[in-house]
């Protein structure tokens, strides 16, 4: 998310990237190019910075404007902004969501309290160090699920390929394919979901068009909050090139800084690379890399909407140590992942482990198991086995269990002559 | 320690004691193979610390001695030697072992001997004998079905035990892996009265099962509730026995099915392998269909399409569908000598029980799937 918004969405009307083309040359006042209003919607082949229907200076003008059809969804603050919505006296208030106790962790921030410095994952003594007035507010994960399901069901509406990555953030392919139609634009269609969302939801979305998902998220990014930003194909490869290495999707922490020891801190330099020498240096991962800074990225929005995995995980209030200690807390994360299973009427075939270490290294560890599995039983004998080679006297600050592999139900726990007698 | 032996007897007794030898081991001296020269024979012995195996063979000692090499070295040393080679082995000390054989010379690390480990029988107060012929029966109409899993560790083996049935004394062998059971027994042999259900482990079955086929006609078996020992003419098998409670079988033995198909064995297994080619790789599904004297298999995947098969049976209940493992019909039907099998079913979710229509001393109970 970006962490440049000054002011807080729910609370005021107008943002700053908008504010910049309040007053444009008078020579780019016509023939700026294909442009929307994404207040009334009105569209102009050749249209002016300003909406000649409506007056409204929030347009978008982009050459390709026309062409392209891969958006991104990102919710702007969304656990914040749902709870701003549900409690008005909030709205002017430094807004943090999370966990308050000891070892809590920032999950949201709202945009009042990111001025301060507060952002998400960060410990919330930090957060409130920076930030003493915040109001935390507990995470209310059913609510965010159901306001989710809220906004899937209006984007749905302009198309029906969604690709949902978590609550508050989606793909969607708005090509003439998918959505079986060509009218209205891709762009008015998602001006006017954008739109239907602050109105029927009450929350505000960004959203990025481009011509693959790669772009599309860096575009969702670049107006937060309540943004709407195009990358075309003409400016891809020259726009990314000025970008940091970590706004590559896959580029973390450790890969980052493997980087930076290189000596590569932009896309830019990444692109003169062959993709054998990328492959080299990053192994797999290269490959994809080889594309991406280009500006190109194969991947289809999947529309089966299906995750990969099922997960739980829990940070200790004080690092922990030893098998015992470890398999205690893993128990309750398997009863999760067990029921979270049972809820979607599906299975796991793979047991994933993941432990952070006091240093923050994240190991995960994974068994395949004989039969896919939804019982938090086995789910929970095989985390144990994972857990025991792990455990070697190293300190842990988080463990996570999750089953991949996923599969329906019906092909899991195969009926068992013993099932009840034991 | 010094001794000549013919490769061919080395070669045999080697093959068995080494694959009790973990290819990976953490102790070393796990890892060797221990060689005792007697008088007018060798015993090599091999221990992973449950199952441990000796096997005398003849050779030629000209010093008595004993000392320790690495299995798998010596295991693939003497496999590579030509046919007929007599092999030279001699420990001189100095933690080496010179092997010559014709114009090969190895010089292999050996650790001393008194660091390999002793699996001691202890007491095994119970001993009785069965006939190389019985025990092979137990082990392979039943481990088939011992199970993999290590959830439930007490299933990976054969329950050995000693039952009852129409007031006939009897030693029965149990294995399952929750899907499908397999039971078989023998007549109780002297010795046995008093013998506690044990479990035999999985690779001790599967060592034991090599032993059987090159050895005597009778099998000396001893045992206590921690160990078991079995003795043939060359080679004493003793293993570890599973620590655990196997669970009480006789109650998913059903006693109550009424539905009776009985099928001529070898066209009813032809018919499941060929069916069972389209079904898919991972469930392996297979439908059986009844109704009247005709059964029909069928199987369908979405990648591979679907096939059907007729066979005539005889069966005089009402009409049933229910659905298997093909694989585990196929590792049923194996076992059966006999031309008939019977299958006794109650519905399409309850177990199924497969007999031999002519020999009842084996029984398998299937777990029906969803098709």
């Amino acid at each position: 998310m970006a962490q440049n918004g000054l002011e807080d969405t729910a609370a005021v009307p107008l943002e700053p990237a908008s504010q910049a083309a309040l007053k444009p040359p008078e020579t780019l006042r016509t023939g700026a190019g294909p442009t929307l209003c994404r207040d009334c919607l009105s569209y102009f082949p050749d249209g002016p910075l300003d909406c000649p229907a409506c007056g409204s200076i929030r347009v978008i003008c982009h050459a390709e404007l026309a062409g392209l059809d891969i958006a991104h969804i990102d919710c702007d603050a969304f656990y914040a902004a749902v709870e701003k919505r549900d409690d008005p006296s909030l709205r002017d208030k430094p807004v943090i969501v999370g966990h308050a106790g000891g070892r809590g962790v920032v999950t949201t921030a709202c945009y009042i309290a990111r001025q301060f410095g507060p952002r998400s994952a960060m410990p919330m003594f930090k957060a409130m160090e920076m930030c003493p007035g915040a109001v935390v507010v507990p995470t209310d994960m059913a609510k965010y699920r159901q306001v989710s399901q809220q906004i899937k069901a209006i984007f749905l509406d302009a198309t029906p390929v969604i690709q949902p990555v978590s609550l508050d953030e989606a793909y969607l392919d708005m090509s003439d394919e998918a959505r079986g139609v060509s009218d209205p634009l891709p762009a008015m269609a998602l001006a006017e979901a954008q739109r239907r969302i602050e109105d029927e939801v009450g929350i505000t979305v960004s959203i990025g068009l481009s011509y693959n998902k790669f772009l599309a998220k860096l575009a969702s990014d670049l107006d937060k909050p309540r943004g709407f930003s195009v990358i075309g194909e003409a400016e891809a490869k020259e726009f990314v090139a000025t970008l940091p290495v970590s706004k590559i999707n896959g580029v973390g922490k450790v890969t980052a800084a493997k980087m930076a020891e290189q000596g590569i801190e932009t896309i830019g330099q990444l692109q003169d690379m062959p993709e054998m020498e990328l492959v080299a240096r990053y192994g797999k991962f290269g490959r994809r890399l080889a594309g991406y800074v280009q500006g190109e990225d194969g991947r289809k929005v999947n529309t089966d909407g299906t995750s990969k995995s099922v997960s739980a995980e829990t940070t200790f209030r004080q690092n922990m140590n030893g098998a015992d200690a470890l398999k205690e807390a893993v128990g309750p994360l398997c009863e999760r992942v067990g029921k979270r299973l049972a809820d979607k009427g599906i299975a796991g075939g793979t047991v994933v482990l993941k432990l952070k270490t006091g240093d923050f290294q994240i190991l995960t560890r994974n068994r395949q198991l004989p039969n896919p599995t939804q019982k938090a039983d086995v789910i929970r004998y095989h985390a144990e086995a994972l857990i025991e080679a792990e455990a070697d006297g190293r300190y842990f600050r988080l463990i996570g269990i999750g089953v991949a592999d996923l599969c329906s139900a019906i092909e899991a726990d195969p009926p068992d002559l013993f099932s009840g007698l034991e | 320690m010094k001794l000549t032996i013919e490769r061919a007897a080395l070669l045999k007794s080697l093959g068995h004691v080494q694959s009790v030898v973990e290819r990976r081991n953490t102790i070393p001296i796990l890892s060797n193979v221990k060689i005792d020269a007697g008088d007018a024979s060798v015993r090599l012995n091999a221990t992973d610390m449950d199952l441990d195996i000796v096997e005398a063979a003849t050779a030629d000692v000209s010093t008595p001695g004993s000392t320790t090499v690495s299995a798998h070295t010596l295991y693939d040393i003497v496999r590579k030697l030509p046919d007929g080679a007599q092999i030279d082995i001699d420990a001189a000390g100095d933690g080496q072992v010179v092997l010559s054989a014709g114009r090969s010379r190895f010089t292999l690390a050996s650790l001393p001997t008194d660091e390999f480990p002793v699996l001691s029988g202890g007491e095994l107060p119970h001993q009785f004998t069965l006939s190389a012929a019985e025990l092979r029966g137990l082990i392979d109409r039943t481990r088939f079905a011992i199970s993999t899993e290590e959830t439930r560790y007490y299933l990976n083996g054969i329950y050995l035990h000693k039952a009852e049935s129409d007031g006939t004394a009897l030693l029965r062998a149990v294995a399952t892996d929750g899907h499908r059971l397999a039971s078989v027994e023998v007549p109780l042999p002297a010795g046995a009265e008093e013998v506690p259900g044990v479990i035999v482990p999985r690779k001790a079955v599967a060592e034991l099962r090599k032993l059987i086929d090159e050895s005597g006609d009778e099998v000396a078996v001893s045992m206590s509730e921690s160990k078991i020992r079995f003795a043939f003419d060359d080679a004493v098998l003793t293993s570890k026995l599973i620590d655990g409670t196997f669970p009480d079988y006789q109650r998913v033995i059903p006693a109550g099915n009424d539905k009776v198909m009985e099928v001529e064995c070898k066209s009813f297994a032809d018919a499941v392998d060929r069916v069972s080619a389209i079904s898919s790789e991972k469930s392996r599904a297979i439908k059986l269909a009844l109704s009247g004297g005709t059964l029909v298999l069928s199987a369908s995947s979405p990648e591979h399409g679907s096939a059907t098969e007729e066979i005539e049976v005889a069966f005089d209940g009402d009409e049933l569908e229910i659905g298997f493992n093909s694989a585990y019909l196929l590792d049923v039907t194996r076992q059966i000598e006999g031309e008939m099998a019977r299958f006794t079913m109650a519905d399409a979710a309850s177990p199924t029980v497969m007999q031999e229509t002519d020999d009842t001393s084996a029984l398998y109970v299937l777990m029906p799937m969803r098709v």
